[in-house]
């Protein structure tokens, strides 16, 4: 007995859901290594800027991690509320790395609140920063392994399923599923990089606001080049993906890159809009790129939808989202390397108003990115909740009050989003660097 | 090997829970007692003993709650079906409450100067959430949840009309002000603050009678509600023998003014005599009568790679564990507030 409107609600519930999650859940993944590393350079170079760069994203981490942490309990209590008839199943062969998530932010949990506490406590800064590993460590671990439940969503393996029954449940090789490698290195390297231009995007915009204090310019060039070289590795795991999704869940692939009959030497067609009668308009199309993608070589042949039933094809406006993914990942990489490059030669343009205020967009249009990258990764799957095993509509509630969830967890998002942008603006605006640094007594001759 | 894997299984998660409701009494009752204060001009004795022993430890709290149920699923899938199916408006609003409470505090703490309305929320939300969370207790005694085309249903009516209900619901808010008063005081008597002390010494005292009366309450209640699992707690009442004397050690050493720390070590061997005495009694049912350990269990691959997990898991935590309290709540220098902290 399927109950068709618990299922739509269980559906907006749950994107709803993680669209908010996944925010603070990426700044809560790369924020901490960022801080490493500001941290780090501080203490090797004796440089007070950034040390205190270190501590004032640490104190804005703490109110992302608080809205993560609230959410991501929420998201986990919603999976079984929502999804009842999925969990029982999935849960027989995916318990394990769930289960294991708990254990990695318990573990960053606790090294946090230390970190937190201890900053003026040790005679060896080496010692407090040694805190922070178990802090990054642990935020990634989180990531790895929640991403290792959604890829075996996308490629399950591990069980056999006799009459309904699961049977040989293998858990380990459920987590190593195929599609576990591409996916947990790219949304790990999504992760730094957003985090990267988030940061870069703050520093930029006190820069471009009157503050003309070394501390911006050296957060904006750190950020900046971090945020480079984790935009070259998602460029590759990105590509990675593209070829693994070619292999194992080719109607997702073929969806996205509006890719109707199954061809050799297959176009790509980039951009473009789709007119009432599914004909495409606008597009650029790229002779070969899509065989290249898929199968790394121009004459490969791509499974097109005209191999799969009518009720399997995902939708086929996932193609925009995918092109707002790569569109930010090119654009990002442009600007990165054109920052660097530039501070190298001494060229002054990336010191433009202009040019900032691309840095400071740069921050919002990787978080549209992120959310872009999972609506196609999940609307691409469906129909499926569990790719060829179970339906979405299948492993829904049947609770008839979902809809009144919907509206109360809306209010709470509403009242978690505007508050910690409140707190976050008001805690910097209030204790701004200058006064902290002379505060401090540290300012160095800039 | 005699031990069920479902045996280990639910002790461990049992243990889990036993930990969260103690950890979260705490805090819940930490913040129901600064809200107090603040609206009684009692602030100031309070609010500093509170604060310190609540920033560090608020998000380990909320981390055990979490490892109990995706532990649950992990264990027992089939639970999923069954409460999630069913519980789908008592768990959202108790994680409503726990989403105001955690972000609120996170943002006060860190955010801004304190706010009378939040630190009214958050102590309102302290005895609410208790509240919800106990239904699921009652909801696993049988009575509440019938079938309909193949699925659960929660039947309201019969739940908040059922005088069960309410005792359970009593009887966590006053545990949860009781325990929390009993631990304070012990933390306020170690940082050498003499009025706070006093002043929570009080509290314990008057919350440790409604918690012994509801406790027997419910147990008599059973008796109606659901005879066979009272014939099981009857069984072991061995368990709530021991769980009433220690109860009597806790209330007189408090009342002498002795030994808060002896007072809060027969605390918590009461509680965890009564919390296990109450789960073995529930054996085997996870939810009276459509569900027993046994056949919602998972595979056998699945459980011990679960238990390998756990157990690689605490030889990672308890050591961590180990040092935040050594640093926090038993490091003299940080009680007393005198060692230099900064956040
Ligand atoms: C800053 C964000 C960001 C950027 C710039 C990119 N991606 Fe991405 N992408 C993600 C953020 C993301 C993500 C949010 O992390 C996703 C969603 C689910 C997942 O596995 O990762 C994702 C998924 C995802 C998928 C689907 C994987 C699946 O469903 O299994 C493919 C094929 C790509 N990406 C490919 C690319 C390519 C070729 C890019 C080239 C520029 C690219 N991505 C840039
Ligand atoms: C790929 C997407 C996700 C990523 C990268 C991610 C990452 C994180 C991170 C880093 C945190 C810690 C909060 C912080 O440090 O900011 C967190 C919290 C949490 N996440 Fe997510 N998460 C994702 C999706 C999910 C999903 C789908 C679930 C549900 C199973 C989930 C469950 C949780 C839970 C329960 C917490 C709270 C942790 C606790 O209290 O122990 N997350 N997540
Ligand atoms: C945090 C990043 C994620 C985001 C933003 C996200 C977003 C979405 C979206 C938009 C859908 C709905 C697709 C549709 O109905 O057309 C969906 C489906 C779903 N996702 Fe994800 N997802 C994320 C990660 C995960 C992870 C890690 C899990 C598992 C642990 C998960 C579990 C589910 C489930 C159970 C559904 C079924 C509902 C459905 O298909 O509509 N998601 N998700």
């Amino acid at each position: 007995m399927i109950n068709e409107e618990a299922v739509y609600y269980s559906r907006i519930l749950t994107e709803v859901t993680l669209s908010f999650h996944i925010i603070y859940a990426t700044i809560g993944v790369g924020v901490p290594l960022l801080i490493m590393i500001a941290h780090w350079v501080g203490i090797r170079k004796n440089d007070n800027h950034y040390i205190l760069l270190a501590r004032r994203w640490t104190r804005g981490y703490v109110i992302t991690v608080a809205v993560g942490v609230v959410t991501g309990t929420t998201i986990g209590l919603q999976l079984s509320l929502l999804w009842p008839n999925f969990m029982e199943l999935a849960g027989n062969i995916i318990a394990l790395p769930m289960f294991m998530e708990t254990f990695a932010f318990f573990f960053e949990a606790i090294f946090l609140g230390i970190y937190l506490y201890t900053w003026d406590r040790f005679e060896n800064q080496y010692k407090h920063l040694l805190l922070l590993i178990p802090v990054a460590i642990g935020a990634s671990f989180s990531a790895v392994f929640i991403t290792i439940v959604n890829s075996f969503m996308n490629a399950p393996q591990g069980f056999d399923l006799v009459n309904g029954e699961i049977v040989n449940a293998n858990p380990i090789l459920a987590m190593f599923n195929p599609a576990m490698p591409t996916k947990v290195s790219h949304v790990v390297g999504t992760a730094y990089m957003t985090s990267a231009f988030v940061l870069a995007s703050i520093a930029a915009f006190r820069l471009i606001k009157g503050s003309n204090h070394i501390y911006h310019k050296k957060a904006l060039l750190l950020t900046m080049k971090v945020g480079f070289v984790f935009t070259v590795t998602i460029l590759i795991t990105g590509d990675l993906s593209g070829k693994y999704l070619a292999e194992y869940q080719p109607e997702k692939l073929a969806a996205a890159e509006w890719h109707f009959e199954t061809t050799e030497s297959a176009e790509l067609i980039l951009l473009g809009v789709m007119n009432d009668e599914g004909e495409v308009k606008y597009a650029l199309r790229i002779p070969y790129a899509l065989s290249i993608l898929a199968h790394g070589s121009p004459t490969a042949e791509v499974i097109g939808l005209d191999q799969f039933a009518e009720d399997e094809i995902p939708p086929l406006s996932i193609h925009y989202l995918f092109n707002i993914m790569v569109g930010v990942g090119m654009l990002m990489i442009t600007i990165s390397i054109l920052f660097i490059f530039s501070k190298y030669r001494g060229w002054s343009f990336v010191d433009t108003k202009l040019f900032r205020w691309l840095i400071v967009l740069g921050g919002p249009l990787t978080i549209i990115a992120i959310e872009a990258g999972w609506w196609l990764a999940e609307v691409g799957r469906q129909p499926w909740v569990l790719r060829g095993i179970m339906r979405t509509a299948e492993g829904a509630t049947t609770n008839n009050d979902v809809d009144l969830m919907l509206i109360l967890f809306c209010g709470l998002y509403v009242i978690l989003g505007i508050g910690s942008i409140v707190i976050l603006t008001r805690m910097f605006r209030k204790n701004p660097v200058e006064r902290e640094l002379a505060e401090r007594k540290g300012d160095v001759p800039s | 090997m005699s031990v069920d894997l479902e045996i280990i299984g639910i002790v461990v998660l049992w243990t889990f829970l036993f930990g969260y409701i103690l950890i979260a009494s705490i805090d819940f009752g930490a913040g129901f007692f600064n809200a107090y204060g603040l609206f009684t001009n009692r602030q100031h004795i309070l609010t500093k003993i509170i604060q310190r022993y609540l920033s560090p430890v608020w998000e380990v709290t909320n981390v055990f709650l979490v490892f109990f149920f995706v532990g649950v699923v992990g264990f027992f899938p089939s639970t999923a079906f069954y409460y999630g199916t069913t519980l789908l408006v008592p768990v959202s609003i108790a994680i409503l409450l726990l989403a105001i409470r955690g972000s609120y505090y996170a943002f006060e703490t860190y955010g801004s100067r304190s706010h009378k309305g939040y630190a009214f929320m958050y102590g309102l939300s302290g005895l609410l959430l208790p509240a919800a969370l106990s239904i699921v207790l009652t909801i696993s005694e049988g009575g509440f949840v019938f079938m309909q085309n193949g699925n659960p249903v929660l039947d309201y009516w019969a739940l908040f009309s059922s005088p069960l209900t309410w005792s359970i619901v009593v009887l966590s808010v006053s545990a949860v002000l009781y325990i929390s008063a009993v631990f304070l005081t012990w933390y306020a008597n170690k940082a050498n603050d003499k009025p706070a002390t006093a002043l929570l010494r009080r509290y314990a005292l008057i919350w440790a009678l409604p918690t012994i009366i509801t406790a027997g309450g419910i147990i008599y209640e059973l008796r109606f509600h659901n005879p066979e699992h009272y014939e099981r707690l009857l069984g072991l009442g061995w368990m709530f023998l021991i769980s009433g004397v220690l109860f009597v050690g806790t209330v007189w050493l408090v009342w002498r003014r002795k030994n808060y720390g002896v007072a809060f070590v027969l605390l918590f061997g009461q509680f965890a005599f009564a919390f296990y005495g109450y789960g073995i009694s529930h054996y085997p049912y996870l939810l009276y009568p459509h569900l027993t350990l046994y056949d919602s269990f998972t595979n056998e691959a699945m459980a011990i790679a679960l238990i390998i997990a756990f157990i690689a898991g605490l030889a990672l935590l308890i050591p961590s564990l180990y040092l935040i309290l050594r640093l926090f709540l038993f490091n003299k220098e940080y009680v007393s507030g005198k060692s230099k902290q900064e956040h």
